[in-house]
Order: structure tokens, then C-alpha cells, then sequence
């Protein structure tokens, strides 16, 4: 089943996971499986793959720009899955893709979730889908098709509701920094450290990854001490953004964070 | 209620919440309160001396004589354009911020489009001496200059929405994102009918004091509460769902919801949500949306900034699925005409949102003894402008 890739990776490697996040085809709409195989090759982890949507209404400026371009090359998520196409042949890295719930419900969320899986997609972030409909509607079809669904939480989520999402989920639960959007600096407080411990003495099942505000060493590290790795997205897109060929912006990128 | 919301967040099939976790303890709070914050005697009591001293209500019912005899019917007109500020919009603004005080919040944000929404949010901020935000388009900021500057003036910050399209679209993703950084101290103050549950439920209610003045003051005019039917222009839909809210349930009352079919429905110059969308996901709410086949978010087009929204509430989506309401599409020419006809014959200016209602008359072809109650939601002084520009190109300068 797919999410054994996903599974297989926590069982192998416990802690400084390095997940990073590139929007589908940015900057150009061909670069999505050289940025995947580059990744791979420097070390990444895992990969997050953005769905590029026109109102992503849980992004920053940085991932907001990099889906109007994507949009503008003419990415879709039919686009895509034609590109990840045979790249099982090509990369093991633990693929997930990130999207809003609208352009997948246009694709039809079966056939989304039977086209992901066969070219070899793990796991899945749908942030805007809310639990009861992922519990009626959703999670049996992902299932079937042996996808995981990644879940958020944030320093307002309640103790209750951070098990309910443990219990739940099967892969790891994506740890917001803070309250905000993606791409905002992260600022070490002592409220979002009391955060990280308490999450960190909850003693969930499923591994954290912390997101949101990771944009380079330091950040990385830090986030590493209080759970299993970290999401880095919108530094990496800024990186994307240097004159260099792309694979040499994801392989100088990568160099500063190890 | 057979067409209220269930207790899911559902009408029928379309509403919910469909929000990223950031914003699910504000919606969730929310949720929990806002009825049981409504039905307080103490905030009831405010909320109808406010209505009633500040916004101006009740607003007549008006026996429009010669509008009324050039369509061979009775028609009335519910003058929402006699609130203060301009429109119904306030009805619901003044409901927020009694609740945002309750919720112990100290700083408002909203959207907006035509500055409607905006100026009504801003009035009562300073009313409450509450921190006022407003998100709006940069496009609208430049279309509708009059409103910026009423709303700097009230004491509020517009900040100009530069992402996407810098439409209505934008500015609600804005205020959306703003609220996220703003987890705790900070109410977002919705517009119309749509967005994450409660919102649809909680702006209808606000606003449904239309239907419940509409059905006393026909009673007095006419001795029966109930008109035969009930006309109100659709954009996000909150004058309509409030012109229609204590009618959903009398199957013999017709309710006309009018769409802005801009330059034409075919046209793809359009706002005709209604015909033109299909269901998914804008701004936390199931519903009917304009879209590409890839579900990426178009922008409408309507002349009216009030009614160029890529949704509709899902209430109202749930009233054109299941046939309830009967939706008319009429285009920016006919609205004028219609604007221009309700001027010349009761001296009142309707706002260009309102003129596709008043186009919507001739559709509908009332009988000379049945009675049209027509939500006049707002007044034309902030259109006039786009007016005389529109009027100089058909009519040729003066």
C-alpha cells in the first residue's frame, strides 16, 4: 500500500525529517518533476507538492504569487498527475500533495484519489475539509485507494481536538508554528514554546512536523527539538526565484540547511 | 424551518464550514454563541434601540401609485435605502458588533466591495469605538473613491487587496487571511449570506427584520401578512435573505431573486451565479460558484459592484436547486432602464444593485389584484457616477 512509503520513512529515521514544500509547476510549468528529482537527490525527506488554486486563502504573498504563476503556465491538477506519471521509476521520496478542496472536487474526488494513488502519490493535505465531512464522505474513499490524509493543528487547537486528529490520522500531524499564514517569520515566544511541549508530553502516535515560519537553519533546528522534522515552503519558493538553472537553486538551498 | 439551517451548518445540500484549522476555534466560538448571545433580553433590547434610534427603523412600506399602475399590479417598496448609511447593509452590522462586544473582541475586520459593506462596518465601529479594518480590492478602492474617504473619515484603516483579481474575491480572502494572523482578539464582521457557518445563518438572521417588518405594515395596508410576492436582487444575497427569511415557509408567497446578468448570461461578461456556477468551495461555504472546469475561481461582471460576487450564499443555492425561489438573471442595460424609470416616476434613486429588481417587474408579470413587495435595498447617491458616465455613452453628452 502507498502509505508504507510514509510509514516506512518514521519507522526508519525519528527525528531532523526535512519536508519541503514547491507549488506544481513554478516557476515554469514543466519544472515539477526535475524540482522533485532534485529534492530527492539533496536530501529532502519528503516532498509537499501544492496544487495551485486561485483563492488559497490559508497562504502568504510568497506561496500566493507562485500559484498565480503556476496558474498562468497553465498547471492544473490533471497537468500534474500527467507529470508524476511514471516518476515512481524515477524517485522513492514520500510524495504529498497539497491542494484546496474546490479544483479536486472539480476533478471528482474519486478519481482524484484513484489517479494520485496510481502514479504513486502517499499522502494528502486538503486543509479546508472540515472532520465531520472527511469522516462521512472522504475517508472511506481514501482508504481504498491507501492515501493518507495529513492533518493541521495550531497553538488554538484544543488538547481534545489534537487527539481526535491523532486518532484519526495515520501518517503525521502538520504542526502550524503559529497563528498565521504561511511564510510569516518565525518568532520563538515562550507561549509557542509552552505550544511545542505541550504537543511534544501528549504523547500522540503519530509523528509532528512543524510548518509555517521554517525558512533556514536555524528555524529548522529549532523546530527539530521539539518534534520529528520540519515543512520548509516558502523560503524554498523564494529560492526558486534566483536567476541560477533550478536544479542548481534546489541544490544550493538545500546545502544551507545541512 | 424547512428551509432554515440544519443543525450541521447545512441548507440541504450546500453551507458547512470548510475552513483550515487556523480559523476553526474563531468559527467554532462562533458557533457555539451566537444564538444563545442573540436571544439574551439585554442584547435584544440594544440591538432593537439601535435599529430603531441610529439605523432608523422601522422603514416604510411604500404604495409605489405609479410604478405600480404602469405594471398593472400593487406593488410596494421596502425602503432599506432610508437606513442610515444608505442601505440594509447596517441591519447586520450593528447585529455583529453588539455580538463582537459580547465576545469580548477589540478589533473588526470586514470586506468589501462597493464600500456598502465597508461604510456600514466602519459607522458602527466607531459607534462601538471599536478598531475598524477594512479589506477592499484595489480596483474598488479606485471605482468607488466616495466610500474610501467615508470610511477613512469614520476612523477606519482600508487596506487595499492586492492579491488575485483585487475584486470583492480578494478582499474576502484578505480579511480571511487577516483574520488567521488574529486568532484571539479579533472579529471579522461578514457582509452578506455567505462564508463559513454560522455566517449564513447569523448575517440572515440579522437582516430578516425586512420580512417581519414587511408582514406587519401589509397587514395594516392590506389586512393579510402575506404578499404574493416578494422581489430582492441577489449578489452574495443578504438583502434577499432577509426580504425573504419569514416567507420561506408560506408556499403561496413567490420569491423572485434577481442575479446580474451583466452584459448577458452567454456573454461571459456575467454575475449569474445561479446559472452559471456549479458546486464547490468559496470562502469556507459549499455553494453554487462561477468556476473554471479546473475549479479555479472566476471573476464576474456585473456594472453594479454590489452583485459582481463569484458566489452566492448557500441558502440561496438551496432556494434555486429546490425551485423555492424562482431566479431572473437581467443585464446591466436593463437595470438602468429600470433605474432611470423608478427616478422619473417616485423620485427615488435606487443603487444599481436594487435596479435589477426593479428590471426583474416586468418579468414577472403580476396580476392587477396581487401584491409585489420589492426590497428597495439600497439608494443610487453612491452610483452616481458609474450613472451618469453609463447614461452620457447610451444618450450622448447633455
Amino acid at each position: 500500500m502507498a502509505q508504507n512509503r510514509l510509514s516506512r520513512l518514521f519507522q526508519e529515521k525519528s527525528g531532523n525529517l526535512l519536508n519541503i514544500y514547491f507549488t506544481a509547476g513554478y516557476p515554469k510549468l514543466e519544472d515539477t518533476v526535475t524540482i522533485l528529482e532534485e529534492l530527492e537527490a539533496a536530501g529532502a525527506d519528503l516532498v509537499e507538492i501544492g496544487m495551485p488554486f486561485s483563492d488559497p486563502l490559508a497562504d502568504g504573498p510568497t506561496i500566493q504569487a507562485s500559484n498565480m504563476v503556476a496558474l498562468e503556465n497553465g498547471m492544473s491538477i490533471k497537468t500534474l498527475l500527467q507529470q508524476l506519471e511514471g516518476v515512481r521509476e524515477r524517485v522513492t521520496v514520500p510524495i504529498i500533495l497539497m491542494g484546496y478542496l474546490n479544483p479536486v472536487m472539480q476533478y471528482g474526488f474519486e478519481r482524484f484519489c484513484e489517479d494520485a494513488a496510481r502514479v504513486g502519490v502517499d499522502g494528502l493535505i486538503l486543509p479546508d475539509l472540515p472532520f465531520a465531512e472527511y469522516e462521512e464522505e472522504y475517508k472511506p474513499v481514501l482508504e481504498k485507494h491507501g492515501l493518507s490524509l495529513i492533518f493541521l493543528i495550531t497553538p488554538q487547537t484544543s488538547e481534545d481536538r489534537i487527539r481526535q486528529i491523532d486518532k484519526l490520522t495515520n501518517s503525521f500531524i502538520y504542526m502550524v508554528s503559529s497563528a498565521s499564514t504561511t511564510g510569516s517569520q518565525v518568532q520563538t515566544s515562550d507561549s509557542q514554546k509552552a505550544y511545542f511541549s505541550k504537543v511534544k508530553g501528549l504523547g500522540l502516535k503519530n509523528p509532528l512536523l512543524i510548518g509555517f515560519g521554517i525558512s533556514d537553519k536555524p528555524s529548522f533546528e529549532m523546530a527539530c527539538l521539539s518534534a520529528h522534522g520540519a515543512i520548509i515552503g516558502s523560503a524554498f519558493i523564494k529560492a526558486l526565484q534566483k536567476p541560477q538553472e533550478v536544479r542548481e537553486n534546489v541544490r544550493s538551498f538545500l546545502q544551507t540547511l545541512r | 424551518m424547512e428551509y432554515g439551517v440544519n443543525e450541521r451548518g447545512y441548507y440541504g445540500q450546500f453551507g458547512g464550514a470548510f475552513i483550515p484549522e487556523m480559523l476553526y476555534p474563531n468559527v467554532e466560538e462562533l458557533r457555539e454563541k451566537y444564538l444563545s448571545i442573540m436571544a439574551e433580553p439585554e442584547f435584544q433590547q440594544e440591538l432593537q434601540e439601535l435599529l430603531h434610534d441610529y439605523v432608523g427603523r422601522p422603514t416604510p412600506l411604500y404604495h409605489a401609485k405609479r410604478l405600480s399602475a404602469l405594471y398593472n399590479t400593487k406593488i410596494y417598496l421596502k425602503r432599506e435605502d432610508l437606513n442610515h448609511t444608505g442601505a440594509h447593509k447596517i441591519n447586520n452590522t450593528v447585529g455583529q458588533i453588539l455580538l463582537a462586544k459580547r465576545l469580548g473582541k477589540k478589533r473588526i475586520i470586514a470586506e468589501t466591495g462597493a464600500g456598502q459593506h465597508g461604510v456600514a462596518t466602519a459607522t458602527v465601529c466607531a459607534l462601538a469605538g471599536l478598531e475598524c479594518i477594512v479589506y477592499m480590492g484595489t480596483v474598488d478602492i479606485e471605482r468607488q473613491r466616495p466610500n474610501v474617504e467615508k470610511m477613512r473619515l469614520l476612523g477606519a484603516t482600508v487596506v487595499p487587496a492586492t492579491s488575485g483579481s483585487q475584486t470583492l474575491k480578494d478582499a474576502t480572502n484578505e480579511a480571511i487571511r487577516d483574520w488567521i494572523n488574529h486568532p484571539e482578539d479579533t472579529h471579522y464582521i461578514i457582509g452578506s449570506v455567505v462564508g463559513p457557518h454560522p455566517y449564513p445563518d447569523m448575517v440572515a438572521r440579522f437582516q430578516s427584520v425586512i420580512s417581519e417588518e414587511i408582514r406587519k405594515q401589509l397587514l395594516e395596508k392590506e389586512g393579510r401578512e402575506l404578499p404574493d410576492y416578494v422581489v430582492a436582487c441577489v449578489g452574495g444575497g443578504s438583502n434577499a435573505a432577509g426580504a425573504f427569511y419569514h416567507f420561506l415557509d408560506e408556499p403561496s408567497v413567490n420569491l423572485i431573486a434577481v442575479e446580474a446578468a451583466g452584459l448577458g448570461v452567454d456573454s461571459g461578461h456575467s454575475a449569474a451565479t445561479s446559472v452559471l456556477g456549479k458546486t464547490g468551495i468559496i470562502h469556507g461555504s459549499k455553494t453554487l460558484l462561477m468556476q473554471t472546469e479546473d475549479g479555479q475561481i472566476t471573476e464576474p461582471y456585473s456594472i453594479s459592484a454590489g452583485l459582481d460576487y463569484p458566489g452566492v450564499g448557500p441558502l440561496h443555492a438551496h432556494l434555486a436547486q429546490t425551485g423555492r425561489a424562482r431566479f431572473i438573471a437581467i443585464t446591466d442595460a436593463d437595470a438602468m432602464e429600470a433605474l432611470r424609470e423608478l427616478s422619473r416616476l417616485e423620485g427615488i434613486i435606487p443603487a444599481i444593485e436594487t435596479s435589477h429588481a426593479l428590471a426583474a417587474l416586468k418579468e414577472i408579470k403580476a396580476g392587477p389584484e396581487e401584491v409585489v413587495v420589492l426590497n428597495l435595498s439600497g439608494r443610487g447617491d453612491k452610483d452616481l457616477n458609474t450613472i451618469l458616465t453609463y447614461f452620457e455613452q447610451q444618450d450622448g453628452p447633455k
